[in-house]
């Protein structure tokens, strides 16, 4: 046991690898929440008219809502009063290439191990790096845009395609969703948007990487993704906050649009800073993604991998509202220390011959709380709808917790329903089993771990199941239940 | 909010009531003013809402009265093959001259003294727990004596007429001696056809050791609005098993918590819900695992039709302490018309480590395939059907020990189904 209680406090003692910060000169709004600041943020991105009363409106509506109290998550109220809504690194005039971005910038994502010239070199994904509230760089752009694939930072896009972002912003999540949805539509800096044309298969990954760098600044960024019909796109999403004592707010939207036929995968792989072993410090990553599955045979799947931040609230859902379009949520949630998730997802079936599939894979050691919370509702019209959700944890320690909250709502007496569940720990036999043949403990666990989670991973693309996996080992290193 | 209070006050019903319980009471009434009624938000009333309900339902209150029943309608309630003992309660009183006189076993209304209410189905957990201890009338005590093992089954017949006051609040407290054994089997016979509303609680207090098994048959009729609260406390090596079969009634609730307190107890939750109409069945249960080496198993299944609502929610609970537990919990749904509804939430709330728990939860329809079996081999379609669906509800009754109660669940359920082999 000596042994185990070792590795274990080796483990928990285990830094935060991306906790590092860098110094440059930024940009930045006052502190504080008003309206005011909103103008402010919106004359500093050159928006039109439309978009700040859009902006103004979801404040309005975000002023009459209230914090949801519902997820099982316990931490000490935000003063959103204390946080500054916008951060930007200077910067001259927007760099046509890469040649011209600040070589400082780079070299923070180089740090993170994205280095976005080499990206640009090598064949295989597009990055649109976006530094606390402002993109900083996106590859591959000229490629793309001769698919007729636009792939750009949300300012960027609100400029050189308003009529689209006009159309599909808020088209999935509406700015009274929530309450975070409703500061986020009111606050938001940057984000991504990617628009997919009608019978485009797009032949590289997209992908966005957010880092938090500046302190005392939440992180509201938007993604917005349409995929026309016929068309098809795989999205990847990382990020990486410094280490800091104070907590940190990030509060995204992602919303998906997928027409008749197409197809749209996204896969984050979440590593936001997780607060310290005592809990101090870490990301409260409250973010809320959706997809709409508007039309016939669409599909949109969700693979996440969420092993960062000290509070997650987080549930990527899919709307399945044309006729038999698919869902599909893959995820693996590790939480460490004192971190907190209360994740899961929403399957709406609408259409007929839907079908969704969850697999939900917790895993909770040291003293946090792994919940999931799920929802399939299978509305009057959705004849033949078809779901299958699976839901397991991993308990390490005996002091954390693995909860499960799923809601099945049944309308329609031709629908087929499935939830299961299992909570256990890793098997002494199974340790011992492995022992035996030469592999020791904590290469066992890693092994087993691995194994439990394949079924998600293997959904990722290549390069990110990789670092996923990477990610996974480190984690969970020797943490021994 | 609050239209039952509004239009029946706590204070004039608790004017009328003989007292040893005033500080009971008071307890249950300031839980109950904490609480209020459950308004359409609240999270353990979501798809259940009976403050709606009661309020369109019902225009005042007033508590039932006890009432005679004649030795012949006792008769005639007891069901084919019994073989036991009888209690006789009529709405919520006991008839100690229709009841059997059971060897080890008291049965008396309650007195102040004995019976710690409250101390199990706490007032603060359900509003309408609470509202039961502020008010219940005539409480009932059952003791069953250390080492006794009460052979027969006891039937429990509960009379109810509603013409003597349309809300009926039966106060039960059964405590169980350390290795005690008793089966209980509970049933309902509605005499009128006046609206009620019928909100019990139930606390049953195990000793070590001790086997406690309580079937129940909810089959009450279209005018009944039934809230239970069942909770039991379960020592070392003891065991507690419910079966709940529940087939009429406009809008059913029941709450049934468990609580493991001693190592190497085992909880047992099974139930049975087959609606039609307009009937609404809601189980919410709760298995609190506190220490370690304890197993719970839980099975639910429902057949719904017609415009009926099946709600099930199960909760399992395991403490940090409670290494070792073992939890099993499933619900199964057939959904039989368009406009049947079915809302369920296995839930599983795990602190410990060293477990092995698991919920599983279908919905669905019957097989196609195994129709087409069975119909490729001369069974008609109708009769097929029936099959197949006293198969899936058949493995709920497996549960239930005694041969003759057995047999008249499968007649009541067969008579639903319209299957009689």
């Amino acid at each position: 046991m000596s042994k185990d209680n070792e590795i274990l406090e080796e483990f928990t003692t285990k830094e935060y690898e991306h906790g590092w910060s860098v110094k440059y000169e930024a940009d930045e709004a006052p502190i504080g929440l008003n309206e005011e600041i909103i103008k402010w943020i919106s004359a500093k991105k050159e928006e039109p008219q439309w978009l700040l009363d859009w902006r103004l409106k979801a404040f309005d509506t975000f002023q009459n809502m209230t914090e949801p109290e519902w997820a099982n998550v316990h931490y000490p109220k935000i003063d959103l009063q204390q946080l500054r809504y916008y951060s930007a690194p200077k910067q001259g005039k927007k760099p046509k290439s890469l040649d011209e971005v600040d070589p400082e910038l780079l070299q923070i994502y180089e740090r993170l191990g994205i280095n976005l010239n080499e990206q640009k070199r090598l064949q295989g994904i597009a990055v649109d790096a976006v530094l606390d509230s402002v993109s900083v760089a996106t590859t591959f752009k000229d490629t793309l845009s001769k698919l007729g694939i636009i792939f750009c930072s949300f300012s960027e896009a609100v400029k050189d395609h308003p009529e689209l972002v006009k159309k599909y912003l808020g088209s999935v999540v509406a700015m009274t969703d929530n309450y975070y949805a409703a500061l986020n539509s009111a606050v938001f800096s940057d984000g991504s948007f990617c628009y997919i044309p009608k019978g485009v298969r797009c032949p590289m990954e997209l992908s966005t990487y957010f880092r938090i760098n500046a302190a005392n600044t939440g992180q509201f960024e938007r993604t917005l993704i349409v995929a026309e019909d016929e068309s098809y796109v795989s999205y990847l999403e990382g990020c990486t906050a410094p280490q800091r004592d104070e907590n940190q707010l990030h509060a995204a939207v992602v919303e998906i649009y997928a027409a008749a036929n197409a197809e749209v995968k996204y896969s984050t792989v979440q590593n936001w800073f997780p607060g310290d072993k005592d809990g101090k410090g870490g990301i409260y990553n409250f973010v809320t993604k959706r997809g709409l599955c508007a039309g016939d045979h669409s599909k949109i799947s969700w693979t996440q991998v969420e092993t960062g931040s000290a509070v997650t609230w987080k549930y990527p859902s899919c709307i399945l509202k044309g006729d038999n379009s698919i869902g599909e949520f893959y995820s693996v949630a590790v939480t460490n220390n004192y971190q907190q998730a209360d994740t899961g997802t929403k399957m709406i079936h609408i259409g007929k011959n839907t079908k969704s599939r969850i697999v939900s894979k917790g895993i909770s050691a040291g003293k946090s709380q792994n919940s999931y919370r799920g929802q399939v509702q299978v509305m009057k019209r959705a004849h033949n709808s078809r779901n299958f959700s699976q839901c397991d944890s991993l308990l390490m320690g005996d002091r954390c917790g693995a909860h499960t909250f799923p809601y099945i709502d049944i309308n329609n007496p031709t629908a087929k329903v499935e939830h299961e569940a299992t909570t256990s720990k890793i098997g002494e036999d199974q340790i011992f089993y492995c022992n035996q043949r030469g592999i020791d403990t904590e290469d066992a666990v890693a092994l087993i771990v691995n194994g439990y989670a394949k079924e998600v991973l293997n959904q990722l693309p290549m390069e990110f199941a990789v670092e996923a996996q990477k990610l996974l080992a480190l984690t969970l290193e020797g943490s021994v239940g | 909010m609050s239209t039952l209070l509004d239009t029946h006050p706590l204070d004039l019903i608790l004017d009328q009531s003989h007292d040893d319980f005033q500080e009971v009471r008071a307890v249950g009434r300031e839980a109950f003013a904490k609480q209020g009624l459950p308004s359409a938000k609240a999270e353990e009333y979501k798809f259940t809402n009976l403050t709606k309900r009661l309020a369109q339902t019902f225009d005042s209150f007033e508590l039932a009265a006890a009432f005679d029943v004649s030795e012949e309608q006792v008769k005639n309630a007891i069901f084919k093959g019994f073989d036991g003992h009888i209690l006789v309660f009529t709405n919520g009183s006991l008839n100690q001259a229709l009841s059997s006189e059971i060897t080890g076993v008291e049965v008396t209304s309650l007195s102040g003294a004995s019976a710690a209410l409250g101390s199990i189905a706490k007032p603060e957990k359900d509003p309408f727990a609470a509202f039961n201890q502020a008010t219940f009338k005539n409480g009932i005590q059952i003791s069953i004596a250390k080492n006794t093992q009460v052979e027969q089954p006891i039937l429990v017949l509960n009379f109810i007429d509603s013409t003597k006051g349309n809300l009926i609040q039966p106060r039960v407290w059964v405590e169980a001696g350390d290795f005690a054994e008793a089966t209980f089997i509970e049933q309902q016979i509605n005499l009128s056809d006046k609206e009620y509303f019928l909100n019990e609680v139930k606390e049953i207090k195990g000793g070590r050791n001790s086997h406690i098994h309580w079937y129940r048959v909810q089959n009450e009729g279209k005018t009944s609005i039934s809230m239970s609260n069942i909770e039991t406390d379960i020592q070392q090596d003891g065991t507690f098993t419910s079966v709940n079969l529940s087939l009429s009634g406009l809008m059913v609730r029941n709450n049934l918590n468990l609580n493991l307190l001693g190592s190497n107890s085992e909880g047992n939750m099974y139930g049975l819900y087959l609606t039609n109409g307009k009937t609404h069945v809601d189980n919410h249960t709760n298995v609190d695992h506190t220490i370690p080496h304890a197993e719970s198993n839980e099975l639910y299944k429902g057949i719904l039709t017609d415009n009926s609502r099946g709600v099930f929610n199960g909760k399992i609970f395991v403490r940090q302490d409670a290494q070792k537990t073992n939890a099993f919990q499933q619900n199964n749904n057939i959904l039989l018309s368009e406009n049947a509804i079915v809302n369920t939430k296995p839930q599983l709330e795990i602190w410990a480590d060293d477990v092995k728990c698991s919920h599983g939860c279908t919905t669905g329809q019957l097989d196609e395939e195994a129709l087409f079996y069975l119909q490729a081999r001369g069974i008609g379609k109708e009769k097929a059907r029936g099959l197949l669906l006293y198969a899936f509800a058949g493995e709920v009754l497996e549960n239930i020990k005694d041969d003759a109660f057995r047999s008249y669940c499968i007649t009541l359920i067969q008579e639903r189904l319209g299957t009689n082999f």
